[in-house]
């Protein structure tokens, strides 16, 4: 009886926890646990093979790895909470890497360090509301821009559309949006000029089309001249010269989505003749 | 939650380009999105698919005691409901105003037009009639809840069939669907509504506005035909000034487009 009860404890261990690197790039579902590889210090700081003393007793010492979204920290493995395929990024320089889950949605939640797109929907004595999609609208306050003070208020309307970087985002209180980087300079960021067409994306579309190999961008360059923003919010705006190029654009960055390679240089090869 | 607010920038966008006679989808003035209709495994199931925007239409029956005041009529009982998957927009409670003008235009379009013949549902008369029931909920929101709503109601009601009933004398016998096949409804004509959205007032119109097009228009014109050019109901909201050239020159135009549904329609019965 005993017996029969350690082989099934056994394996129902070895089907909750898996190490991670066996289950790479595979789909991943919630509530799956992630055994991370663990790697001994074997060359001591003597170069003589001596262990230098361990003040921790009897803990090994891990590399540092980054859990990204789509994980969680739960004791000393990695907790699954959303559906998707499990990647890795190999480190820089030292640490362990990044681990994150690449999962599809478009309900837009508010992440520090994320630049998106927010739309004016109030203005309340020295704070605008922004609406970037996320469950409450964010506060940007008008000191926020490139070369405003309490005398020179940026001129920004209701219904304007903005550019901007989170600088506090969490689940308990209202993100904080600002239009400025940490020296104080625009970098990109504001209003948004007026004309040009403002439509909405999946999350993962927009991760693909800002990876740094991207090629569609390069070759939708070469098609027409455009000006072209992405908010990390799912939010593309788009402006080329005449009102046909500027559909045709949005109409071809929503299809990219489900496109094959072949088919999208197709239609861009279609594009180019006419 | 809130509804997402509509940009300027988006807003001039889409004017401008229905000034051009351009629309965002690609369609031309007149054109209608592609129509797709499904059933499902019971009588009286069918999901209607306009484009992106998606109507779940059932049908059922009940046998109860008549209105009084009409003791040998069936009674006909019309739902729409906003389900929340349809858009963030629509919470329990909320969409009040929209969900009573979408219940009140499907009831006239489909009740007062006499489209059922309601003396063929009287079992008993004064005692045992048929109450026919449609629910429809939406599934999907991206704009012309109407016409995809009124397609799903008279698609539900010609595919669905009711319990065999026979009467000899004082005994009501009533079939179960092993014992005798269910018999259809008897249905006189089958009005479809028709959306025109306006734009600029009144100089531009689009036919099937979706979702962005209906968040810019300065008033919309339904109106319900069939195709024996019978106009069942007509309703102009949002306050647009109308001529009456324009409207009777709208009324002959729902037949183009009603041909294509309706052929869809007699096909499949």
């Amino acid at each position: 009886m005993a017996e029969v009860l350690s082989v099934a404890t056994q394996s129902v261990a070895g089907c909750r926890a898996r190490p991670a690197h066996i289950v790479l790039n595979q789909v991943v579902l919630p509530g799956e646990e992630l055994v991370l590889p663990e790697h001994e210090d074997v060359n001591g700081l003597g170069g003589a093979g001596e262990q230098p003393l361990r003040l921790n007793s009897g803990a090994r010492p891990r590399l540092r790895v980054v859990c990204g979204p789509g994980l969680r920290r739960c004791g000393d493995r990695l907790l699954v909470t959303k559906c998707g395929r499990l990647r890795h990024k190999e480190p820089g320089g030292g640490g362990g890497g990044v681990y994150w889950v690449d999962s599809q949605q478009k309900r837009y939640v508010p992440v520090k360090g994320d630049h998106v797109i927010g739309i004016v929907i109030a203005k309340s004595g020295d704070i605008f509301k922004v609406d970037v999609g996320g469950s409450e609208p964010a506060s940007l306050s008008y000191l926020a821009f490139e070369g405003a003070t309490k005398r020179n208020r940026p001129n920004v309307q209701v219904g304007d559309l903005i550019y901007g970087q989170c600088v506090v985002a969490n689940k308990d209180m209202e993100p904080e949006m600002v239009c400025i980087d940490s020296c104080g300079r625009a970098n990109g960021m504001g209003v948004i000029g007026q004309d040009g067409l403002l439509f909405k994306v999946t999350l993962g579309l927009i991760r693909k089309l800002l990876a740094p190999d991207c090629e569609i961008i390069q070759e939708l360059g070469k098609l027409y001249p455009l000006e072209i923003v992405f908010g990390m919010n799912g939010r593309i705006w788009v402006k080329a010269k005449t009102i046909q190029q500027t559909l045709i654009l949005a109409n071809v960055l929503e299809a990219c989505e489900h496109m094959t390679t072949d088919q999208r240089k197709q239609i861009f090869a279609r594009l180019a003749e006419s | 939650m809130k509804e997402t607010p509509l940009s300027n920038c988006e807003r001039r966008f889409l004017l401008r380009a229905i000034e051009e006679k351009k629309r965002l989808d690609g369609r031309q003035t007149y054109d209608y999105r592609n129509i797709r209709i499904s059933f499902g495994t019971d009588y009286g199931c069918c999901i209607v698919e306009l484009g992106k925007t998606r109507v779940l239409g059932q049908v059922s029956c009940e046998l109860v005691s008549p209105k009084l005041n009409r003791a040998t009529e069936g009674i006909l009982f019309f739902n729409l409901e906003l389900s929340q998957m349809a858009a963030p927009a629509f919470e329990p409670g909320r969409q009040s105003d929209l969900l009573v003008k979408l219940n009140r235009l499907l009831e006239r379009c489909l009740r007062n037009s006499k489209c059922i013949d309601t003396e063929s549902l009287c079992v008993v008369a004064g005692e045992k009639v048929w109450q026919i029931r449609v629910d429809l909920h939406l599934l999907n929101h991206d704009g012309n809840i109407i016409d995809a709503a009124s397609i799903a109601a008279i698609v539900a009601l010609c595919h669905f069939r009711r319990p065999d009933v026979s009467v000899q004398g004082e005994e009501v016998t009533l079939y179960t669907p092993e014992e005798r096949d269910p018999v259809p409804l008897s249905i006189h004509h089958m009005p479809i509504c028709i959306s025109f959205a306006f734009f600029q007032q009144g100089t531009y119109l689009l036919v099937d506005p979706n979702e962005r097009e209906e968040r810019v228009m300065d008033g919309l014109l339904v109106i319900a035909m069939n195709k024996h050019r019978e106009i069942c109901t007509i309703q102009s909201s949002g306050g647009i000034m109308l001529l009456k050239d324009q409207v009777s020159a709208l009324t002959s135009f729902p037949l183009r487009g009603l041909s294509s549904e309706d052929l869809l329609l007699l096909y499949m019965f």
